[in-house]
């Protein structure tokens, strides 16, 4: 399973931030350091030790981050917020005990099967994944089917980079993904509150929107375990719970793949779970929201078609989103 | 039968009586202290709810264990836990109505008819509504302790009613609602067990006395 480690990076290769953006355009990407984390712990040895590279992991700083005209000019949520309060069912149903509970997870080292589909099939380590392209921040809506909202700060690349990387076969029309499967680390994997591994999947033209990202940091820094260290899936205009945790697998298939809330309730999550207001979830409303971190006393917000993504609604166009839901 | 003099019970109640405030007082000195965490709102909401169902299953406990251990006294508690459940339970419908749909009736007519767990809920609720009214001294004697009785049946329905609610509002994790269920379910078990003894005992002493 593991694959052996790429050679020591030489500092040299480490580039100053404000210039790989230029040079990525006619380098295949190999090389160019996009975070500074990465670099280090490539430079600190060439034999990973799992222990510090976890300790490291946690908190460490991204540099180099560059804006983006898709993040919204709303208020983010605190971090305390957003690494305190959500859904992460590997570690526990509780939306407050996975902080706690993912504490000593570890994301490193951390290889990335990209399979299927796909004339260049990889296994990529996660340090390497994270410079496929200039790390973005991408302030995001973050809307989840239970009825709460947040915006977060995500930094992330987009996931038209890895998918164009993997080169898929004109047959791909799916994209699926894959949550690691650690019981000995996720406790709840050990009980089958869930059919694990968690698994999520796009269209090829969803997943190829300019929306659609990898995330690998939160705030500036890298992605706190309790969001789904190393790496997740973003789609803003989609419930929180397409976004895949702790990915380990993405496959390109001519199939809708099976995703794992829809497998348990059809007929409470859909394939596509767009955030829409006019589609209420059977058993409660859809058409408000409460924004985490206003106060007891807020009015809640209402929900916006696509969370207010509207530039998505071409994807959609000719489409029932009352039966495709 | 082991019976307490009532200057004891009476001195027993102030305890129990904080007791029961405690849920309340955590819940506030959280609030005031920043401590509900990112959505106090689910926060007040499931607290309220977990302890109006607990409250309900103390006080359906009362007579198996006065019974079966032999303490009579306990049931000079039963009022005052039974009213507890119902104290939680408002508290519990006033977060709903207040901070979750901020007063908005057609909203909430439309979740009443529309979501089942809602429906449950509200129906548990309501099933307390004349428990409460008629907890007191003046409302036994009026309706006599047969009717009276009777009509305090309705507290198996809404302790029910309460563990479906929670059933159907959990999105994958049953373990919760089913530990509710599970005390319920022996409760009330209790009940059928004791209800068909006492109607057996009764029907042998009438083939008795018939054939005497």
């Amino acid at each position: 399973m593991l694959i052996k480690k790429p050679n020591d990076i030489p500092s040299s290769e480490i580039t100053p931030k404000s210039s790989y953006i230029n040079r990525r355009t006619f380098l295949t990407g190999a090389v160019a350091a996009g975070a500074a984390l990465a670099g280090g712990l490539y430079l600190r040895s060439g034999q990973y030790s799992p222990e510090l590279a976890t300790v490291e992991a946690a908190g460490s700083k991204l540099t180099g981050i560059v804006k983006s005209p898709f993040s919204t000019n709303e208020k983010p949520n605190t971090f305390k917020d957003i690494t305190n309060y959500n859904n992460y069912y590997e570690f526990s149903t509780d939306k407050y005990e996975p902080a706690e509970l993912s504490k000593n997870f570890r994301t490193r080292p951390w290889t990335v099967a990209i399979e299927g589909l796909v004339k260049k099939p990889k296994r990529l380590d996660i340090d390497r994944v994270m410079r496929l392209s200039a790390l973005e921040e991408r302030i995001y809506r973050h809307r989840c089917v239970e009825g709460w909202s947040m915006v977060i700060p995500w930094v992330g690349i987009p996931l038209s980079a890895v998918i164009k990387a993997a080169d898929p076969l004109p047959s791909a029309r799916f994209v699926a993904f894959e949550t690691i499967t650690a019981p000995d680390q996720m406790p709840n994997q050990k009980r089958a509150v869930l059919d694990w591994p968690y698994v999520e999947g796009l269209r090829m033209d969803e997943a190829m929107h300019p929306l659609a990202i990898l995330a690998v940091g939160l705030y500036d820094e890298v992605l706190p375990n309790v969001d789904g260290a190393p790496l997740r899936l973003v789609v803003p205009w989609k419930y929180g719970f397409k976004g895949a945790k702790a990915i380990v697998k993405i496959s390109f298939t001519d199939k809708m793949p099976p995703t794992t809330w829809n497998k348990l309730a059809p007929d409470e999550y859909g394939f596509y779970s767009n955030v829409n207001p006019n589609k209420d979830h059977p058993r409660w409303s859809q058409k408000t929201e409460r924004r985490i971190g206003e106060g007891l006393f807020a009015p809640k917000h209402p929900t916006l078609m696509f969370n207010g993504y509207d530039q998505v609604a071409s994807l959609y166009s000719g489409m029932d989103l009352q039966r495709n839901y | 039968m082991k019976a307490l003099p009532d200057k004891f019970v009476r001195a027993l109640k102030v305890p129990v009586f904080l007791a029961g405030l405690g849920p309340l007082g955590v819940l506030a000195w959280k609030a005031t202290h920043g401590l509900l965490g990112a959505n106090p709102v689910d926060v007040i909401t499931r607290s309220t709810g977990k302890w109006t169902l607990t409250f309900l299953l103390i006080t359906l406990s009362v007579t198996p264990v006065r019974k079966l251990a032999g303490l009579s006294w306990l049931i000079k508690f039963r009022r005052m836990l039974g009213l507890f459940a119902f104290f939680y339970g408002c508290l519990h419908l006033t977060t709903y109505i207040w901070l979750d749909k901020f007063f908005d009736v057609q909203a909430m007519l439309h979740d009443i008819a529309k979501r089942r767990f809602i429906t449950a809920g509200m129906t548990a609720w309501l099933l307390t509504l004349p428990l409460a009214i008629t907890s007191t001294n003046g409302w036994i004697r009026r309706m006599g302790g047969k009717r009276w009785q009777k009509l305090h049946r309705l507290i198996y329905f809404s302790a029910a009613a309460g563990v479906v609610h929670f059933i159907w509002l959990v999105k994958a994790d049953l373990r919760r609602p089913l530990t509710f269920g599970s005390v319920l379910a022996v409760l009330l078990a209790y009940r059928a067990v004791t209800w068909v003894i006492s109607r057996f005992k009764t029907r042998t002493t009438v083939a008795v006395t018939t054939s005497a």
